[in-house]
């Protein structure tokens, strides 16, 4: 994801509305995504077939053979492919993306359920990540080619090169298991968890509904336990954040306009914050929109190694069980997610700046 | 100063920008040592760029030998549970003389895994690289120069996977190939493809927005007009031309392909553990060691990780920087500047 082709991204945006301004963009971007999520969704339909059919991987050896003959013939996996993929797709745009064979639940109904909970965790992350990436990717690009520049970089570049798993035990050897102040796992104490089951109509949010719960000891217990997943994920993330800013700033940094602010007597401090940032946020704000994909990757990594019960941490559950239909429905959620995020990104980008449009 | 900058956004190095013309009119070559990727860039370099450079190619020196030496280095075999005359190692013990870094909860020995390792993460990339580079500049190639209806489609086709996350695009790959678990040389093919189908638009993006400049300047016309066949057109003036960020990228790659090898076999989509010795299957092993204050079982893969791809990394970003004029430090333009005023 975090690659040279960096601003080349922008340059070569397929969507460019010559004329017709604001409206016709936001149109012809929000268009373009419907290609896009039906890609995916054909790539990964036909690839998970190539395997067989989702009954026989995920029952195969546990039923005797007309047992699973039937359920086969009974879940519609003997019509010819193509019937099935119409079917299928007909069904992902009217949302319902199958039935998982392990537990026999809706998948957009596990989506709702524990979607929110990745939310959550993306959120806390975003917060980490911009509160330790984008200052930190000022200073270097101020301080470029010194030695803070150089002890930022490599920390940015550790930050991208330890696995998302190995932050998550590092961090739970030294503050759960070393010194024993933070959890180890799960999202809030078994306590609290059942305090948050009694509220009705829950927003699945645990932060949100603690503070609904108005029990002051449920919200610390709650964001106690998002702290090491936070910043588990929030690290990778950040390393990016400050890659990103402290290329693009370097690159305002030596504009003209910046060298006659300065000869102006404008302060360094908000040189940089000001004239420099401003400028730059437009690559940066498109670039962190590209990083969601990282961001989620990231979380089914996060969760596994939390046991924070989110999307993620279903997909690895239906993966060792072999239920393709689940995993298949997540795979394909995400990436509309995705494809949604970045057309979001794109619209913001366009807010920030109108040249982006022409 | 400012007249040595490049006038194209985009160079490796001033020489090479007009090296392409002056290849043509049959000007000297440059030195070899200028047109190798990694030896041009390191000389080059100043300052903290060239340490990090360096450090970066000393870590990814040591992985290759380790990577290759593993047999020799490696005190045990990785899937051995007992020593030579027949004692066993015992499961979870703490680092002692037998057992330098200690046993895993299955009983084999954590050092001999954790080099082991590293010849299969050498593997794995390898594969990867040179499958997904063959492909993706055949592709970008082809579809770049003759446009059309099928570039724009393969276009769309290869944005809607770059913004696809990369490691469930490799699950499902892993699925397909493999159904999940499989033999040493099963494992690495299919973590490999795995990595590929994650790598291919990439290469073809650079490659294509490469082509389709390049087939618009002149030398490429000319070509047309003096009637030199397609293919040579395509292979001598078009792709020699097109493949200069490639290096990079193949770096950065590596790094990436590392973390999803290691990603998959967390997830337990890796390589089974008596075929071969994979990093990222022996953390998810170690996760619930943790919590019973067992360290040894962790901190040595995880840390051969981190190691292998900060270093490939070091190389890779440096080699962005330099190649990167609006990054490249301007002490460098001024030596270079004095140089050639020297020589003329």
């Amino acid at each position: 994801m975090t690659t040279v082709v960096e601003d080349a991204d922008l340059a070569s945006k397929p969507v460019r509305a010559r004329s017709g301004g604001l409206w016709r963009y936001i149109l012809v971007r929000l268009l373009l995504i419907i290609p896009t999520v039906f890609i995916l969704v054909t790539t990964v339909f036909f690839l998970m077939r190539l395997t067989g059919d989702p009954i026989t991987a995920a029952l195969g050896g546990k039923l005797p053979p007309e047992q699973l003959a039937a359920r086969i013939h009974e879940a519609g996996y003997d019509r010819p492919l193509v019937v099935q993929y119409l079917d299928y797709l007909l069904g992902v745009f009217r949302g319902d993306f199958g039935t998982t064979l392990t537990d026999h639940r809706p998948v957009t109904e596990i989506l709702l359920q524990y979607g929110s909970a990745t939310l959550e965790l993306a959120f806390y992350a975003l917060i980490v990540a911009f509160i330790i990436g984008i200052p930190l990717g000022l200073v270097a690009a101020y301080k470029r080619d010194r030695w803070q520049d150089a002890v930022l970089r490599v920390g940015a570049i550790l930050g991208y090169a330890t696995p998302i798993f190995f932050i998550a035990i590092l961090l739970k050897l030294v503050f759960a298991v070393q010194f024993n102040i933070l959890p180890v796992s799960g999202r809030a104490s078994t306590r609290v968890e059942l305090q948050l089951e009694t509220l009705n109509n829950p927003s699945g949010i645990y932060l949100i509904d603690a503070i609904r719960l108005g029990n002051p000891d449920a919200v610390i217990d709650v964001l106690w336990h998002a702290v090491l997943p936070g910043l588990a994920l929030g690290i990778l993330t950040a390393g990016v954040f400050l890659r990103l800013v402290r290329i693009n700033v370097i690159g305002t940094l030596g504009a003209q306009y910046v060298t006659s602010a300065r000869s102006r007597g404008v302060g360094e401090y908000r040189l940089v914050t000001k004239h420099a940032y401003r400028p730059a946020l437009i690559p940066i704000v498109t670039l962190i929109g590209l990083q969601i994909a990282l961001l989620l990757a990231g979380a089914v990594l996060t969760e596994t190694s939390f046991e924070w019960k989110g999307l993620g941490f279903m997909l690895a559950e239906y993966l060792k069980a072999r239920d393709f239909v689940a995993v298949q429905g997540i795979v394909i959620m995400i990436a509309v997610v995705v494809a949604v995020v970045n057309f979001i990104v794109d619209v913001i980008a366009v807010l920030i700046d109108p040249r982006v449009r022409y | 100063m400012s007249q040595t900058q490049d006038p194209t956004p985009t160079g490796v190095f001033d020489p090479a920008e007009t090296g392409v013309l002056q290849a043509g009119l049959g000007a000297p070559k440059r030195p070899l040592s200028d047109r190798i990727p990694v030896v041009s860039h390191l000389k080059h370099s100043v300052g903290w760029q060239r340490t990090m450079l360096v450090t970066g190619l000393v870590l990814t020196g040591l992985f290759v030998i380790v990577a290759i030496f593993a047999p020799w280095i490696a005190p045990y075999g990785y899937a051995q549970r007992t020593t030579a005359d027949g004692q066993d190692f015992g499961t979870l013990q703490a680092p002692s003389a037998q057992n330098l870094l200690g046993t895993t909860v299955s009983g084999f020995d954590v050092l001999s895994r954790t080099i082991w390792g590293a010849q299969t993460a050498l593997l794995v990339i390898i594969c990867a690289i040179i499958f997904s580079i063959f492909i993706g500049i055949f592709i970008g190639l082809l579809s770049g120069y003759f446009g059309g209806w099928i570039d724009r489609i393969l276009v769309v086709i290869a944005d809607a996977i770059y913004a696809f996350p990369s490691l469930l695009l490799a699950i499902v790959m892993a699925i397909v190939i493999s159904h999940g678990q499989s033999t040493l040389w099963g494992g690495i093919l299919a973590a490999a493809i795995s990595i590929t189908v994650v790598f291919v638009p990439q290469y073809f993006r650079i490659v294509r927005s490469e082509v389709v400049r390049v087939k618009a300047e002149p030398f490429v016309e000319s070509a047309k007009v003096i009637g030199v066949p397609t293919l040579r057109i395509l292979t001598r003036h078009v792709l020699r031309n097109s493949t200069r960020s490639v290096p990079v990228v193949v770096t950065l790659n590596a790094s990436e392909a590392v973390l999803t090898l290691a990603g998959l076999g967390f997830l337990g989509f890796g390589i089974e553990a008596t075929a071969a010795a994979e990093w990222g299957y022996d953390l998810s092993r170690s996760v619930s060691d943790v919590t019973s204050h067992i360290w040894w079982t962790a901190i040595p893969p995880g840390v051969a990780i981190v190691l292998v791809v900060l270093g490939i990394t070091l190389v890779g970003e440096s080699l962005n920087d330099l190649s990167d004029p609006r990054l490249r430090r301007r002490r460098r333009a001024a030596v270079v500047a004095a140089e050639k005023e020297a020589a003329e």
